[in-house]
């Protein structure tokens, strides 16, 4: 599927379809592509809403493409973290359905707001991804516009975004841009340990009560860190959007397809004026929370090996082949493909330079500081003293 | 030329109203500020005039206030949020200073933050507690955050509008216990003649001591000179009104003639803004020093009972101990 805005819901596909569920069959997760690769036509979620995707063969490949791509490059940074050339990565294993599906739903006009592992969303935006290499490798914070790319920067502390895109939603009401096909959204991502956050219940009362064009995107990978589901909540998160006054839908995670699917559907309800909803992608995160962390300490193993046998990816190809959409030679080009790419991923971290360190003093203020001059001034005239000298 | 006594409240208001008509992208959101007009009054008759879009009821969550207004300024608004009393801006404190204060920093430039987060601030109107605190020190601390203090109606009507236009983002200390002092306000001067927003003045010439004070204290300064020229003694006082970043060039030059410095706040002494201003003058005047530069200062207690605040507050007895003590050295 080509960068940007790829079209999809309306259009007929040559795959013949399989089956159609209804609610009763599985009111609880929207799923249209099951982890044998079978497809589901067609899915009528609790909330009555029927969730379809039509692709045609040439989005399918596109979404597979983005999916193993997405996965490469997050094990080049992981490997490259192993060998001391990133401070620490949170790797989006296992969550690149969620994030390729949702990251695709949204049109050009739409702003996400991510945490510190939408790197599949980010790279769907179109960014480079190298961008959060040198966040992750302390050279800089992030390096690319939020405006230009409608994706802004990572956030560390856990939910504190989710306010953001509350208030900037609230912005697009109040410039107008609602109401109409062309209007704007914006997707919130936040983890299952972040509902347990003030802000992120906050945010929701917000956007409830302002109506505002938004969804609430929560990749329930399972764990926040060490800390299980249960820890967070004691009923199903999407449940949770009934008592702040909007729609709320669990989405299978690992199923590029039905992500899509509802983050199209909850991204238009929104740019067409009818208020928020909150997502939660039902997924497993496959490694570990960040390469400091060491999950055989609070997992086992079985649990592991069940979710496996759900990938996100393995099923679209399972797909892919069976419908006969792509064959060996495209799989091996897809490979390829992510092979150079993660090649020159790592060859241009390592050669990432530092900052000069009077930068530092940089854009602090718009207006700038007299007291912040004064202390880049001494810093300067330090640094200079050791010129020439073997510091 | 159009010179009305205000009330410094009133002051506000008519800065704030200003900030909403020059500008359709300025927009007022706090909790009551509607159509009560906030619990002050400083919001008084601007939704009516305005709508509800620029000035908006907003639920009763400060973390909320904040965060939302980082999304709309990133959108394009010049959000100036109320929190509605100083001890209730702790909810919100992860949001000003973890994402307000870092957003410009982090992006490289790329996002503006221009916010105002307006505060009433400080103790005396016999408040129950959470109701009179001096955070400043918390937001004076934090690079990326600007913190200034009116003192006067005249100041107050020109410093919010100067804060509203400003790209930094400013929590504005309003010294709520002045909210009902007249002074005289010239509406018609032009904002781009103004006195510097950052700059601090001196209020008071004198010899013998140099007096800082901002916010609520400048009065109670001001009126402790007037007690000492009766005994002889001049002093000179200067409104620092910026607390970040510091403007001490007027202070340097007057503690340089005078000698010595006696530093005024309502917030506790330790680690407060008495501290730097201490640290800062030793450094620079060192020379001209004839005694310790003093702090006159709230206890290192959480704000009292009302019924003590008093005794609390740093007073004009108070002031002029600090100055006997400084000539006693
Ligand atoms: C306010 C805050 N508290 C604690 C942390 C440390 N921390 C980083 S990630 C994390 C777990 C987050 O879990 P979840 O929201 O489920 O997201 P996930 O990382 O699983 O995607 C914690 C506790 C933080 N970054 N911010």
């Amino acid at each position: 599927m080509a960068k940007g805005d790829p079209g999809g819901t309306t259009r007929s596909r040559r795959a013949a379809p399989r089956s159609r569920k209804s609610a009763a069959g599985n009111p609880e997760l929207v799923q249209l592509l099951t982890p044998e690769g079978e497809r589901i036509e067609s899915v009528i979620g609790p909330d009555g809403i029927e969730y379809r995707v039509d692709f045609t063969d040439e989005e399918y490949r596109g979404l597979y493409r983005d999916l193993v791509l997405v996965r490469k490059l997050d094990a080049e940074a992981t490997a490259l973290q192993r060998q001391g050339e990133l401070g620490i990565w949170a790797s989006l294993l296992g969550q690149e359905a969620a994030q390729v599906g949702s990251g695709r739903a949204l049109r050009t006009q739409d702003m996400a707001f991510p945490t510190y592992r939408e790197h599949g969303v980010l790279y769907c935006r179109g960014i480079d991804p190298i961008m959060p290499l040198g966040l992750f490798r302390g050279v800089d914070q992030g390096g690319w516009d939020p405006n230009e790319f409608k994706f802004n920067m990572y956030t560390i502390v856990i939910g504190a975004q989710t306010l953001h895109a509350t208030g900037y939603a609230m912005g697009i009401t109040m410039d107008g841009k609602t109401g109409t096909d062309d209007g704007e959204a914006v997707i919130a991502y936040f983890g299952d340990g972040a509902t347990s956050q003030g802000d992120v219940n906050e945010a929701f009362v917000w956007a409830g009560v302002f109506n505002a064009p938004m969804v609430f995107f929560c990749q329930n990978n399972q764990y926040a860190i060490s800390e299980p589901l249960e820890r967070q909540t004691r009923i199903p998160l999407y449940q949770r959007a009934a008592g702040f006054g909007f729609p709320g839908i669990r989405v299978d995670g690992n199923d590029v397809l039905a992500t899509y699917a509802v983050t199209r559907t909850a991204l238009d309800n929104a740019r067409h004026g009818q208020g928020p909803s909150l997502i939660e992608a039902y997924t497993y995160r496959m490694g570990a929370h960040t390469t400091s962390d060491d999950p055989t300490r609070y997992r086992i193993a079985s649990e592991v090996e069940a979710w496996q046998a759900k990938d996100p990816i393995a099923r679209v190809k399972a797909f892919l082949e069976k419908q006969q959409i792509a064959g060996a030679d495209f799989f091996a080009e897809v490979d390829e493909q992510a092979r150079r790419e993660s090649v020159h991923l790592r060859e241009r971290v390592l050669a990432m330079p530092n900052p000069e360190p009077v930068t530092m003093f940089d854009h602090v203020y718009p207006n700038g500081s007299p007291l912040l001059d004064e202390q880049r001034t001494q810093f300067s005239r330090y640094m200079e003293s050791f010129e020439g000298s073997a510091h | 030329m159009a010179t009305e006594t205000l009330t410094l409240g009133k002051a506000l208001n008519t800065g704030l109203r200003r900030a909403l008509e020059n500008d359709p992208k300025v927009i007022i959101m706090g909790e009551d500020v509607g159509k009560l007009g906030g619990v002050f009054r400083i919001t008084d008759g601007l939704q009516k005039d305005f709508g509800d879009d620029r000035v908006i009821d907003t639920p009763l969550a400060e973390s909320g206030i904040i965060g939302t207004a980082v999304g709309l300024a990133i959108r394009g608004y010049r959000p100036v949020c109320e929190i509605q009393f100083d001890g209730f801006v702790y909810p919100a404190y992860d949001q000003i200073v973890s994402q307000v204060a870092k957003m410009h920093y982090r992006s490289r430039g790329k996002l503006n933050i221009p916010m105002v987060i307006r505060i009433p601030f400080g103790g005396g109107i016999g408040a129950v507690e959470h109701h009179s605190e001096s955070p400043e020190a918390y937001f004076a601390h934090t690079a990326g955050l600007k913190v200034v203090s009116c003192a006067n109606p005249q100041d107050a009507y020109v410093m919010i509008q100067q804060a509203i236009a400003s790209d930094d983002p400013i929590v504005f200390l309003e010294p709520k216990r002045r909210y009902w002092e007249k002074g005289p306000v010239d509406l018609d001067a032009p904002l781009a003649d103004a006195y510097p927003l950052h700059s601090a003045r001196v209020v008071r010439p004198g010899t013998d001591v140099t007096v800082l004070a901002y916010g609520p204290m400048v009065r109670t300064c001001l009126e402790a000179a007037t007690a000492a020229a009766e005994d002889g003694r001049e002093l000179e006082v200067i409104d620092l009104r910026s607390l970040s970043p510091l403007d001490l060039t007027a202070a340097y030059e007057s503690v340089k003639r005078t000698g010595r410095a006696v530093v005024v706040h309502e917030a506790p002494s330790n680690i407060g803004l008495g501290a730097e201003l201490a640290a800062r003058i030793t450094e620079e005047c060192f020379y001209s020093l004839e005694s310790p530069v003093l702090r006159v200062t709230g206890f290192d207690i959480p704000y009292p009972a009302a019924r003590v605040e008093e005794e609390y507050l740093p007073d004009l007895d108070r002031v002029l101990d600090a100055v006997d003590r400084s000539f006693g050295w």
